[in-house]
Parts: structure tokens; sequence; C-alpha cells
């Protein structure tokens, strides 16, 4: 199973990918929402692929106050 | 009619297969002019069992199918009128989008919804009146309404029971959670799972293969297999009515309108 640290670089580099944006410019504590400049219904696409990543489910609910990629990744390590 | 081109939604027939194109920016959401123009759409359907065999609904909004009943609209009709009457034309507007439905339901052509991305509340209930979802992997299904301290309205528990186990309806229902396409063909709500943007070419295949059986067995079979459920239809018209009322309704409703967020009930 991989490592928190390594569950939150995919998802930087998901997020990256998905939003095409330089991976460089994320960092953990970032707050996705204003730093990709995303709404809710992109959020809802980023769940999607971190979904098919890593092959779970993530309610939306779980993620209620959750805005950084640190905490999303908290999240997503739960399931795995 | 072979075509239509309307403000919110065309449809065309060629080959034996009718297409309704959903096109109302930003997310088909169900007001009333669509409203209007699906019933134009209704009338047409009920004439085309004898040149076409299969319908397919379809979006052509990248961000999804249909986000669901427009909020905005409602909260605006319930702020113009008295309660008597924006609870009249709450409940007129209602039967008037379950005769849609329910003629698309019972629509002797097979009907498939092809489903990408938001796929929400009255998009969700368009889809299940269909006979066959097949959605692309961005596809998410959610009843959002208990989060606006409402049930849907539009026949989609009556629906969802209908096509899975209760206790998948209760999770989808009671939590009010999003689900993802593999989930959803996984509980077999969607029969079959696209890659992304594909959908909508999976459906026509589909639609052509089905378009190889003699209509009046494949109308026999389907009205063999597909129970209308009237009653609970009517139940939950009722149920949906009755909530509409209450302050956190219109509180729920309030928050949604002031938000510029596109799905601001989420999560």
């Amino acid at each position: 199973m991989p490592t928190l640290d390594q569950t939150l670089d995919e998802i930087l580099k998901l997020a990256a990918e998905h939003f095409k944006v330089p991976r460089t410019g994320l960092s953990p504590d970032d707050d996705f929402f204003k730093k990709l400049g995303i709404n809710s219904l992109q959020a809802l696409e980023l769940l999607t692929r971190l979904e098919s990543h890593f092959r779970i489910e993530l309610p939306d609910y779980e993620l209620q106050g959750v805005s950084d990629f640190r905490t999303l990744a908290e999240r997503v390590q739960s399931r795995l | 009619m072979n075509s239509f081109q309307g403000k919110h939604i065309s449809w065309t027939c060629a080959d034996a297969v009718v297409e309704l194109a959903l096109h109302r920016k930003p997310l088909n959401e169900l007001g009333a002019e669509t409203l209007v123009e699906m019933e134009q759409f209704i009338e047409v359907l009920a004439t085309a069992g004898d040149r076409a065999s299969a319908l397919v609904i379809h979006s052509t909004l990248k961000e999804g199918f249909c986000a669901g009943a427009d909020l905005r609209e409602l909260y605006s009709r319930i702020q113009q009128a008295k309660k008597s009457e924006w609870l009249a034309g709450e409940r007129a507007f209602l039967e008037r989008t379950h005769r849609v439905l329910n003629a698309i339901d019972t629509s002797p052509l097979t009907t498939i919804a092809a489903v990408q991305g938001v796929c929400f509340g009255g998009g969700f209930e368009l889809a299940l009146a269909c006979d066959l979802i097949i959605a692309d992997k961005t596809a998410r299904f959610c009843f959002p309404e208990l989060r606006l301290g409402l049930i849907p309205g539009f026949g989609g528990i009556p629906r969802l029971k209908r096509d899975l186990g209760n206790a998948v309806v209760r999770d989808i229902l009671l939590t009010g959670r999003s689900i993802n396409a593999a989930k959803a063909q996984t509980v077999g709500l969607v029969s079959q799972v696209a890659g992304e943007g594909e959908a909508l070419r999976l459906a026509r295949v589909t639609a052509a293969q089905i378009g190889k059986f003699d209509r009046s067995a494949s109308a026999a079979a389907k009205r063999f297999i597909k129970p209308i459920p009237h009653e609970e239809l009517q139940r939950e018209m009722d149920i949906f009515c009755e909530l509409l009322q209450s302050r956190v309704v219109q509180q729920a409703l309030r928050k949604f309108v002031e938000s510029t967020d596109a799905l601001p009930y989420l999560p």
C-alpha cells in the first residue's frame, strides 16, 4: 500500500494533469479551489479522476470542509 | 416532423433512430421553456413508432447531461406569488413534467440515455425514464434533493426503486451523494460505461443493434418487463409538494440562488 506522501504526490500530479497546470506550481497545503481556480463542478471532475485512479469510492460529503491537497490525500488514504 | 431546432432542445429522426439533444447552458437545467419544448417533443414521439425503433437522449454540453430542475426559476416563482398560487403552479409543473417522463418511459421505442458528466436530480430522473443508460467515465449520478430539504419530484424514487435494490436506493437518496459511472454499472443502473466523450457513439451503435429487431416484438417485451409505478409517482408528487412549503426549503433555495457556484449544495 502506498504511503500518505506517495498518495499526496499522485494527487498533485493528477490535479496538475487534469487542470493543465505545472505540477511544480502545486503544493500540499494549497487551497485547490483557489489555486486551480475551480468550482464545485470541476472539483467533482477531480473526484471522479481520483476514484478511478485509486480504485476507491470517496463520497463527496467526506470532502466537506476539505480544500487543501494534504487533507484530500488523507481522505483518499483512509480508503486504500 | 423529422427534425426540430429549439431554444433548449433539438431532435432529429434518421435511420430509424430519434435523437433528442439537450443544449441549454449552463447544465440543461429543466425550467418552464424546456418543459414546453419537451411537451412538443413527446407529441412527435407518440407518432414515431412507425418510423423509428430507438430514441437516444443526450446532451451537447461537455459539462454534463443535466443538473436537474431550474432551482433559480423555482425560487423566483415562489417569491412572486401567494402561497396558494405558487403551490398550485408547482403541482401543475410537476404533473406536466411527469407526463413528459411517462411518455418517454412508456414509448414503444427503446430509449437510451447517453450520459456524460453531471446527471443530477431531474436529469437523473430523465435518464431513469429511459430503458438503458450508457454513461461515459466522467458521469456522476446524484439525487441531491435532501440537501435542499426536498425529495425528488419528477419520479426519481419510484423509478430508482424499479431498477435497483432498496439498500442502494437508500444510500443514494438518504446520503445525497453522487456515484460515478463504474459504481453505477456495478449496482445495475448503467448498462455500459464508455471512454470519455464516447457515450453518444456507443448509444448510437446500440440503437442500430436495436433497429434490427421487429418493432412490435421489442415494444411487447418492453411493456412486459417495465411496469410503470403510477401510484408511487403520484405519492412522490404529494410528498414533494408538502415539503416544498417548509421554511427549510425556502432557505435552502435562497442560499442556492445567492451562490455563484455551479453546484452550491455540494458537498
